[in-house]
């Protein structure tokens, strides 16, 4: 099985030093993409390997890079922004790829940057990852000092300057746009779209903001192909997947998988099957804003595509348990409670329909909810949905509630109708 | 070239280039919103505007989009009434109500809420959230706004107007989540100028009238009037309200061609002058026993009158520049052309009629606000606008943003995706020059500002003109600064489509209007037209310029030795404009000074006989701006006790002398008819305004919506029997609630109201688009139009540079926005605003007088001695120094004038 965002990365968890990344082989692509290859042809390339974002949203790489404008004369600014901020409850795939393998990131910016001829990039990384922040930093010095980055990168006449920012600490730092306002130095509240970032984005200018696991694939594709890309997968969508799982499970963690290994399989053989004395009723697949998969669902391959139809979504991979023995309302709760509190205050039914959503969800929690509760909840449930909101950031926040009323319905009833909470006691 | 839409079933031919809720707005259709605002364009945030957005007319679905930020595309098919959008829509009410207090009836806003409104309007009536609500605590915000933030529903349109639109910087954002804040960093004063229409702009009660507090009344219960105000030359439109005789708010008037939306805290807080207790309600006759003035019977002031005008051999009238065209006229008509007097200095008065002149001659255009707003080239010579017009530097501040439309062409951002829009251009404005003797709040804007003292920035002017064209004549010795700014300057507005250059009269300074008019007509002859804007000190300076008429200082010389000489005074405290000591032994010369005026000042109190004239609240008139509009205001309310129009009182006058037309005068119509047909200058007045007996089917107009209450109780103490409506023989408004309900003709309209829009947001169905004219047209007629065969003699260029003297400084005048204007600074909330008089020097000029900040200065100038305080001001160039002029307290003094300053050191 390929693993190439993480065959280089030490058993010890250790970060990998530049010379040891040279070593085996890392930078090397470099030399062929700067000297030998025009920028459209590595968009080209990576549009070729249907890469899909790894932040979440699933766009495909190449696709956004196209819609930078190709006359640098006409617009010489551009951007590469790097999306480290990663909050999404229940996912740590990314702070893997930072801590343990920077430059990877690293090489796969600059081939980035010079697709969509970028001179300046940044990373923007989250507040609370300070190792990151220290590695990155360091990291990024060695390139300087090797001349991978900085002015007339391996003689090839292509400058890039990247930057480590880091964010102030809330979570919308890390939607696209409250993410460009943010590193403005700004409020974080979102940019409506259009216009998009690659007409408009960091400081008015074109940019194309990127995840971390989304860039670390850069390098390999460029190696190896884009047909190489799609052959590691297993469905059409090209590459591996690092996939995590937390909860209940006897082995919780990371790893590398080609996109669309089943969930079953990824809970089963990876995170070892739940822990004895506990059952699996369901799952988020990607992080705290997906649609539960119930346990009948879970063969489904975990791909972009898949988890369509069962009204969920990918996200960021990285699958929450929810056991038997922990109650799905306290479980919604404690989620709708994060996302109520980084609303960041701009549209209504987001700033004003999260909180009172929390108070519901608290108020059947703690056996004072009303039957009508569950109408409002529901309401909220599209109330907040796509487009009826500024961002993504409500209905996002939805998705675990209108999933779980659907299947757990049966145990908010009981919360209602006994006064209390089954699980608690 | 239109496009066609359907809305709810129906066909519309709108403009491109527009989004939804405006093109709505214009067609009249109603639908909901809060954070959209014409002037500050659309973000998206409240999303109270939804509307449903079908892919065809066979698709049945549709989405929800917002119209304020959905773009008009031909052949969009969009509904209002879908049941999914109106349901959408109530749901947003419904999350704002979470939090709201149930403040309506103790909440000043009431009557008059956005809020109420749009709840109304999507039909949310019942409370499903039984939780607790978020508090916030208050901050105290300054005399003119009240802060009461449980009520806020996070529109942004606070910080959007305040800070985007007006330049401020002391009010800010906040918390996130559904505990944003809106206020100060600390408790104080809003320093913008303009922190006045937050009360307007703010869809609930968080931001409202601290002034209309202090004597509340619903706002339902006014009884209005449209009128202008009094305070500047720009002639910004109001709506007054009464109440109880006392008069309570102003409002902004919309007129799209002058003030827009807004008006400054100056205009909207400078009204309590009407209710101040000073007011002059009845007649007063200088006894001659001891000389006091009191208060007289109309039997003894008949003896009095006759007796005056039997003794004088000749009358001089006395007109003001802050008097109507109309009291004015009418005094001048009665005194005769030759003995009416402007009632400004010689200096003032030739630096009007300068100005006036070079608009009449040259080619240069006076332009409206509006078209202040569309320049792309801006040159500020020696005015501090934000203090003399605040108004025009909120248009010039919106001028700078007109580059952005550049930035934004190719991007697919269209203008009115505000936040869009800034984020593409990041900044980028229009050219705009600010050559000041100190700092401004304009500063921000500008390429590039020239300190300097007036001499140098004239001579810069001159530079400019000389650099355009080679006719025009060329400075001596200008220095490397001048000549390359000039070069920069003149390259900018040879190549600028609309170029404007603003300057005045307040610097005292005739070179500055000199090279401002070379400059122009520099342009003319290379084929550039050029806007040019003279700001004057008074709302009718322009006006009172227009007419035939010298100054004091020729009034005065005009009184020959014996012959006895009556004076008339109207609405004028000369004190203000002339050397206490010249016009004591002007009003010595003088026997009987007859005295015309609303409030008790230096000049009132030398009147022999004292006559109460009705503030602009009380009476009608027409004023001319700096920009040559003639706009007309209405009172708002019968004056009261003997007071009466300025006109009134002076055709009464007009009874003991030989003047028989003027005492057929009946109407103010009358006045007006006999102005327009003697005095040339007017005649475009003529027939522009309604008159009197102007009718709608019949009907008057209504001063009161159909809510007001009380009429039959409102005397009821004084006398229980029911009082007929008040007479209005002055213009076709009622004091009533009885009239017609059709939208009058816009410079009559009274208040803003259409079904279900009780808020100032009504306003948006009163205009032919958002942000555009009042249907109809915008009240106010321009009386000066440039000639297209306007042709201007060059002016001879200032010699020599100013050159600073050793222990002496040139001092200039500073104009305050509060302070300086004489009616303003009588309202209490204004006068906590007004800062004690201070002098600015520069830091090393001050070491040279070892002064510090906050030391006590004396300055002696030719004619005076005072102390004031000293204030450092890096800016300041070398040798001049700048002093605060009109303050309360502060005498007259002539400047610019060379002053010695010495310390006087306080303990």
């Amino acid at each position: 099985m390929e693993k190439p965002l993480t065959k280089h990365i030490r058993p010890d968890g250790s970060q990998l030093e530049l010379k040891n990344y040279v070593r085996d082989g890392g930078y090397q692509i470099l030399r062929k993409v700067l000297k030998e290859m025009a920028p459209a042809e590595v968009i080209n390339e990576v549009k070729a390997a249907n890469l899909l974002g790894r932040g979440g949203a699933g766009f495909p790489a190449g696709i956004k890079w196209s819609y930078i404008p190709a006359d640098k004369v006409a617009e010489p600014s551009r951007y590469l922004v790097c999306n480290a901020d990663e909050m999404e409850p229940g996912s740590f795939k990314d702070r893997l790829l930072l801590e343990q393998h920077p430059h990877q990131l690293i090489a796969g910016m600059i081939i980035s940057a010079y697709a969509i001829k970028a001179d300046k990039a940044y990373i923007f990384l989250r507040w609370a990852y300070k190792k990151s922040e220290i590695i990155l930093m360091k990291a990024i010095a060695q390139a300087y000092e090797a001349g991978y980055l900085g002015k007339n990168i391996l003689n090839s006449g292509y400058d890039l300057d990247l930057y480590v920012h880091t964010s102030a600490g809330r979570y919308i730092c890390g939607e696209e746009t409250g993410l460009l306002n943010s590193l403005e130095g700004k409020r974080a509240v979102p940019r409506d779209k259009p216009p998009y970032p690659a007409i408009s984005g960091l400081f008015g200018k074109p940019t194309v903001v990127n995840n971390v696991e989304t860039l670390s694939n850069i390098p390999h594709i460029l190696e190896n192909g884009a047909a190489w890309f799609k052959s590691i997968s297993r469905t059409g969508e090209g590459g591996t997947k690092i996939y995590g799982v937390c909860g209940r499970v006897k082995n919780p963690g990371l790893w590398e998988l080609p996109l669309g290994t089943p969930m079953r399989e990824i809970i089963e053989n990876y995170a070892g099957g739940m822990r004895d004395g506990y059952k699996i009723r369901g799952a988020l697949p990607g992080g705290a804003s997906t649609d539960f998969i119930i346990e009948s669902q879970m063969d489904v391959t975990m791909d972009f595509a898949s988890l369509v139809p069962l009204n969920s979504r990918l996200g960021t991979g990285t699958i929450i348990i929810l056991d038997d023995k922990t109650c799905p309302v306290a479980f919604i709760h404690n989620l709708i409670k994060f996302f109520a509190l980084e609303s960041c205050g701009w549209c209504t039914p987001c700033r004003e329909g999260l909180p009172w959503v929390e108070e519901i969800l608290k108020s059947i929690e703690d056996g004072k909810g009303k039957e009508s509760d569950l109408e409002i909840l529901k309401f909220h449930t599209t109330y907040c949905g796509p487009g009826h909101t500024f961002c993504a950031h409500a209905p996002g926040a939805m998705e675990p509630l209108q999933s779980g009323l659907i299947y757990f319905r049966d145990d908010f009833m009981k919360h209602i109708n006994d006064k209390h909470c089954p699980w608690r006691s | 070239m239109m496009v066609r839409i359907q809305i709810d079933g129906k066909y519309y031919e709108v403009k491109p280039g527009k989004n939804l809720l405006e093109t709505c707005l214009a067609l009249g259709i109603y639908v909901p919103h809060f954070c959209y605002h014409a002037a500050l364009g659309s973000v998206g945030a409240c999303r109270l505007c939804a509307v449903t957005k079908y892919k065809t007319t066979e698709d049945k679905t549709g989405k929800i989009v917002m119209s304020c930020m959905e773009p008009i595309k031909d052949g969009m098919v969009v509904s209002i009434k879908d049941p999914e959008a109106k349901a959408f829509r109530t749901a947003i009410i419904e999350s704002l109500m979470t939090n709201h207090p149930h403040d309506c009836p103790v909440c000043d806003e009431g009557g008059e809420c956005h809020l109420q409104d749009m709840t109304v309007m999507t039909g949310h009536n019942y409370r499903r959230f039984d939780f607790k609500k978020r508090t916030y605590k208050n901050q105290e915000l300054g005399p003119f706004i009240n802060h009461e933030m449980n009520r806020c529903i996070q529109c942004y349109r606070c910080v959007r107007f305040y800070n985007d639109y007006a330049g401020g910087k002391d009010l800010g954002v906040f918390g996130s989540r559904n505990n944003i804040y809106f206020g100060r960093y600390e408790d104080g004063n809003l320093e913008n100028e303009f922190s006045g229409n937050l009360v307007e702009v703010c869809p609930t009660g968080v931001f409202t009238d601290k002034t209309l507090k202090g004597h509340y009344t619903r706002k339902w219960d006014l009884t209005n009037g449209p009128s202008v105000c009094v305070h500047c030359s720009v002639g910004c439109n109001i709506i007054a309200g009464e109440r109880y005789g006392v008069l309570r708010r102003i409002m902004s008037r919309y007129n799209g061609s002058v003030n827009g939306y807004f008006l400054c805290d100056r205009g909207r807080f400078g009204y309590e002058f009407v209710n101040d207790d000073q007011r002059i309600r009845r007649a007063q006759v200088r006894n001659t026993k001891d000389k006091n003035l009191e208060e007289t019977t109309p039997e003894k002031l008949t003896t009095k009158l006759t007796e005056a005008f039997s003794g004088a051999k000749r009358w001089i009238g006395i007109g003001s520049p802050r008097a109507s065209l109309e009291a004015n006229f009418a005094l001048s008509f009665l005194a005769g052309k030759e003995n009416f007097f402007h009632g400004v200095s010689r200096k003032d008065n030739e630096l009007v009629k300068t100005a006036i002149s070079i608009l009449k001659n040259g080619t240069a255009r006076s332009p409206s606000l509006k078209e202040i707003e569309k320049a792309d080239a801006v040159l500020i010579l020696g005015e501090d606008i934000t203090q003399t017009a605040p108004m025009t530097a909120l248009a010039v501040r919106q001028a700078a943003r007109n580059k952005e439309m550049e930035a934004i062409k190719n991007s697919g951002i269209a203008g009115w995706d505000d936040y869009a829009r800034r984020e593409k251009a990041q900044g980028v404005k229009c050219p705009i020059f600010i050559a000041s003797s100190f700092t401004t709040q304009l500063d921000d804007l500008a390429e590039r500002t020239y300190r300097a003292s007036p001499v140098d920035i004239a001579r810069l002017g001159f530079g400019i003109a000389s650099i355009l064209n080679k006719n025009a004549p060329s400075v001596n010795n200008p220095d490397g600064i001048q000549k390359e700014l000039a070069q920069r300057i003149a390259g900018v507005f040879h190549d600028a489509k609309t170029p404007l250059i603003i300057t005045g009269v307040h610097s005292g300074s005739r070179d500055l209007i000199y090279a401002a008019a070379n400059i122009a007509e520099a342009l003319n002859l290379n084929g550039k037209k050029v806007l040019l804007s003279f700001l004057m000190p008074e709302c009718n300076s322009m006006g009172l310029g227009m007419m035939d008429g010298k100054s004091i200082e020729d009034a005065s010389e005009s009184i020959a030795g014996s012959e006895y000489t009556g004076m008339i005074i109207l609405e004028n405290d000369l004190y203000r404009r002339a050397d206490e000591e010249f016009l004591d032994s002007l009003f010595e010369k003088c026997n009987p000074v007859i005295v015309l005026d609303h409030l008790v000042n230096k000049t009132t109190r030398k009147a022999d006989i004292l006559l109460p004239v009705g503030t602009f609240a009380e009476s009608e008139g027409t004023l001319v701006s700096n920009e040559g509009r003639a706009q007309r205001y209405y009172r708002v309310f019968p004056p009261d006790g003997s007071v009466m129009e300025s006109w009134r009182q002076i055709k009464d006058l007009a009874k003991y002398s030989i003047h028989s037309e003027m005492v057929s005068w009946e109407k103010f119509d009358d006045v007006v008819i006999t102005m327009t047909d003697r005095l040339n200058v007017f005649s475009k007045i003529k027939g522009h305004m309604p008159e009197t007996d102007f009718r709608i089917l019949n009907e008057k107009i209504k001063r009161q919506t159909i809510r007001f209450s009380g009429r039959t109780a409102i005397k009821a103490n004084i006398n229980v029997n029911e009082t007929g409506v008040p007479v209005d023989p002055g213009s076709p408004l009622v004091f009533s609630m009885e009239g017609s309900d059709e939208i009058p003709p816009s410079s009559l309209i009274s208040y803003y109201w259409v079904p279900g829009w009780n808020s100032y947001q009504a306003i948006n169905f009163y205009l032919d688009e958002p942000d555009g004219s009042m249907k109809g047209g915008d009240p106010g007629i321009r009386l000066i139009e440039v000639s297209e065969a306007g042709h201007l003699s060059f002016f001879d260029p200032v010699d020599l540079p100013f050159k600073p003297k050793n222990s002496e400084w040139m001092v200039f005048p500073v104009n305050r926005i509060f302070g300086s204007e004489e009616l303003s600074s009588k309202s209490p909330a204004i006068a906590e605003r007004i800062e004690e008089p201070y002098v600015l020097m520069n830091r090393s000029d001050s070491e040279e007088i070892g002064g510090k900040d906050d030391d006590l200065i004396k300055l002696t100038l030719a004619t005076q001695t005072i102390e004031v305080k000293l204030k450092i001001k890096d800016s300041i160039p070398a040798g001049i120094a700048g002093l605060t002029v009109g303050l309360p307290g502060m005498s007259f003094i002539d400047l610019p004038a060379w002053g010695k300053l010495t310390i006087k050191k306080v303990k």
